[in-house]
């Protein structure tokens, strides 16, 4: 079985001179939502451009379904939806007329059906006669949302889909994006926002000066990279602790009131409950205790500011 | 690998760019026929009494080829250039190039609805004409056959243009400062043959002075240069044109980055 997206070793330098995307290897899987998580200038949307066809490539591989993006560009191309980053809009057509355009483009007979069902979905409807200048920033994100699902791709990318999008559209449109991935829609999106990220993707690969640094299972990510963190709140302060507790790694904090213990990432609890054991034996008690986990926010800065 | 030519898609091209006609489609037909007729009142009447007739013609019929000419290759020009830069200006174009077309695709649902509009208007104003005057037309098919073929070149023409263009400036450049002299210049309202020996051979590097020749010949039965030289230039021009917006596709100049 062919992945729906597989990119070898690929290189991107514009014209200028700008090292857009260096070495990036990736592998899509069938069905999932991948969030390509990264700063500003990242070269995330350069990744989505290359594959779509509105950017070259400068080495490296790209294959669709197993199909070579640029021998095989019109299969490819016809599996392919994409919602750009910025709202390119023609403003004097209609929403009905750009939807329809869209799918003709690909070749498609008309189908007024479909289009209906599409505008219905991304509350459209409405709208369909109004021409693009008299839409909202929202709405037209939402009509070239419907444009790119207009010739039924299997795979969607959206660019950026909530920057600037206000809070409770960002939930409406979290919710869009999850329907679609049950209808069988391998969608890839990117986002500088970790919680979008973190909400909405199955994995996440984290991207930063053209990069690829990481791609992970989003639960693996986590539990893997996220510091565990374990903290004891201690009955009477201490000043120090016994040698036998230097197997751990502890900190001694607010002045001996507070320990601090960072869990290995094996550690599936066996550990705590020895340290736990250890310090009734030593007679260091505790009144609470609490284990905090770090989220994609903190792996996405530590992972980023290493560089 | 069998790649199928995407004939819907070329159609929803050609059909978009109609729409955009569409909207302002009496300016953009009446304007023309106003200009070639206040040309043909201007020169035809109130000169051609003095010039009398050339080549056994009256001179408002001379001119009237050169007229048409005039219009097509200027209406040809800016409604390619601007059909392929206004996606371009917008940022729209993202859909063409993702869209399941290949270069040639994309080239004919443009060209081939800019060189539509340029030939309705050619066959517009010379139907006008005739009601004014005596107009002869000795080689109907050739003459239409010319009408497209010189409007498909200069669409293309256009059309690369609209793609090399960083501004709406550098569209009006070329018609205005290079295509509207070279018309001047190419005998749409006088026969080369009244020109000194060595303007006569200098216009000659002309190419407009061929085309305006051979579709002159389709009305009046007559050329000023050789026909088989003009016609020779008339396709050279398609095909160098055609090459070369082939290249600048395939290549992404200015198109994709
Ligand atoms: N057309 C271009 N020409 C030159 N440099 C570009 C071009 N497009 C993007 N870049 C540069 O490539 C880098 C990656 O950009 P981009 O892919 O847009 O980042 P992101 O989408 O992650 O914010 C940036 O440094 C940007 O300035
Ligand atoms: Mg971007």
């Amino acid at each position: 079985m062919n992945h729906p997206i597989e990119i070898y070793d690929l290189h991107k330098t514009f014209a200028n001179g700008v090292i857009a995307l260096e070495s990036v290897n990736l592998e899509i899987e069938e069905g999932e939502i991948f969030a390509l998580l990264g700063p500003n200038g990242a070269g995330k949307t350069t990744l989505i451009k290359i594959i779509c066809g509105l950017s070259t490539v400068s080495s490296g591989n790209i294959s669709v379904m197993g199909l070579d993006i640029d021998r095989h560009y019109k299969e490819v191309r016809k599996l392919i939806g994409l919602v750009p980053q910025e709202l390119h809009t023609d403003m004097f057509e209609t929403v009905w007329d750009t939807v329809c355009f869209t799918r003709g483009l690909f070749g498609l007979p008309k189908n007024d059906r479909l289009v209906q069902v599409l505008l219905r979905e991304l509350s459209l409807w409405e709208k369909r006669g109004e021409i693009m200048a008299n839409l909202s920033g929202g709405m037209k994100r939402r009509v070239l949302i419907a444009k790119a699902l207009a010739h039924e791709p299997k795979i969607l990318f959206l660019d950026e889909p909530t920057a600037g999008v206000d809070v409770e559209l960002r939930q409406d449109m979290w919710g869009l994006i999850r329907s679609y991935k049950k209808r069988g829609v391998t969608t890839i999106l990117t986002t500088h926002f970790i919680d979008e990220a973190e909400e909405l993707s199955d994995r996440v690969g984290i991207i930063n000066k053209g990069k690829l640094v990481l791609v992970e299972d989003k639960k693996s990510l986590v539990s893997k990279l996220g510091k565990k963190q374990m903290i004891l709140k201690l009955s009477s302060p201490i000043s120090y602790l016994p040698e036998i507790f230097n197997e751990f790694k502890i900190e001694i904090k607010n002045s001996g009131e507070i320990l601090e213990y960072t869990m290995p990432d094996t550690d599936q609890g066996e550990r705590v409950s020895k340290l736990i054991k250890m310090l009734e034996t030593q007679e260091i008690h505790f009144k609470n205790i609490e284990t905090i986990q770090s989220s994609l926010e903190d792996i996405f800065v530590r992972l980023v500011s290493k560089k | 690998m069998v790649k199928q030519i995407n004939f819907v898609g070329i159609l929803t091209i050609y059909k978009s760019e109609w729409s955009r006609f569409r909207r302002t489609f009496w300016q953009s037909l009446i304007t023309p026929i106003v200009t070639t007729m206040l040309f043909l009142l201007v020169f035809g009447n109130a000169i051609g009494e003095r010039v009398g007739g050339i080549n056994g013609v009256s001179y408002a019929a001379f001119i009237i080829p050169g007229l048409i000419m005039l219009t097509v290759l200027n209406e040809s020009l800016s409604n390619s250039s601007f059909g392929i830069y206004m996606p371009k200006f917008t940022g729209t174009i993202y859909e063409i190039l993702s869209a399941p077309l290949s270069p040639i695709e994309i080239v004919i649902g443009y060209v081939g609805s800019a060189a539509s509009k340029s030939i309705l208007l050619g066959l517009l104003i010379f139907f006008t004409s005739t009601f004014f005057i005596d107009l002869p037309i000795a080689h109907p098919i050739p003459m239409v056959l010319l009408l497209v073929i010189v409007s498909c070149t200069f669409s293309m023409i256009g059309f690369t243009i609209g793609v090399i263009a960083k501004s709406f400036d550098h569209l009006q450049f070329v018609p205005l400062l290079i295509i509207t002299p070279l018309t001047f210049l190419g005998g749409a309202f006088y026969s080369m043959d009244m020109l000194p020996a060595v303007w006569k051979t200098i216009t000659l590097f002309n190419p407009i002075v061929y085309v305006i020749s051979a579709f002159r010949w389709s009305f009046l039965g007559t050329a000023t240069v050789n026909l088989n030289a003009s016609l020779m230039v008339i396709f050279l021009m398609f095909f160098v044109v055609l090459s070369l917006i082939i290249i600048i596709f395939k290549t992404g100049y200015r198109i994709k980055t």
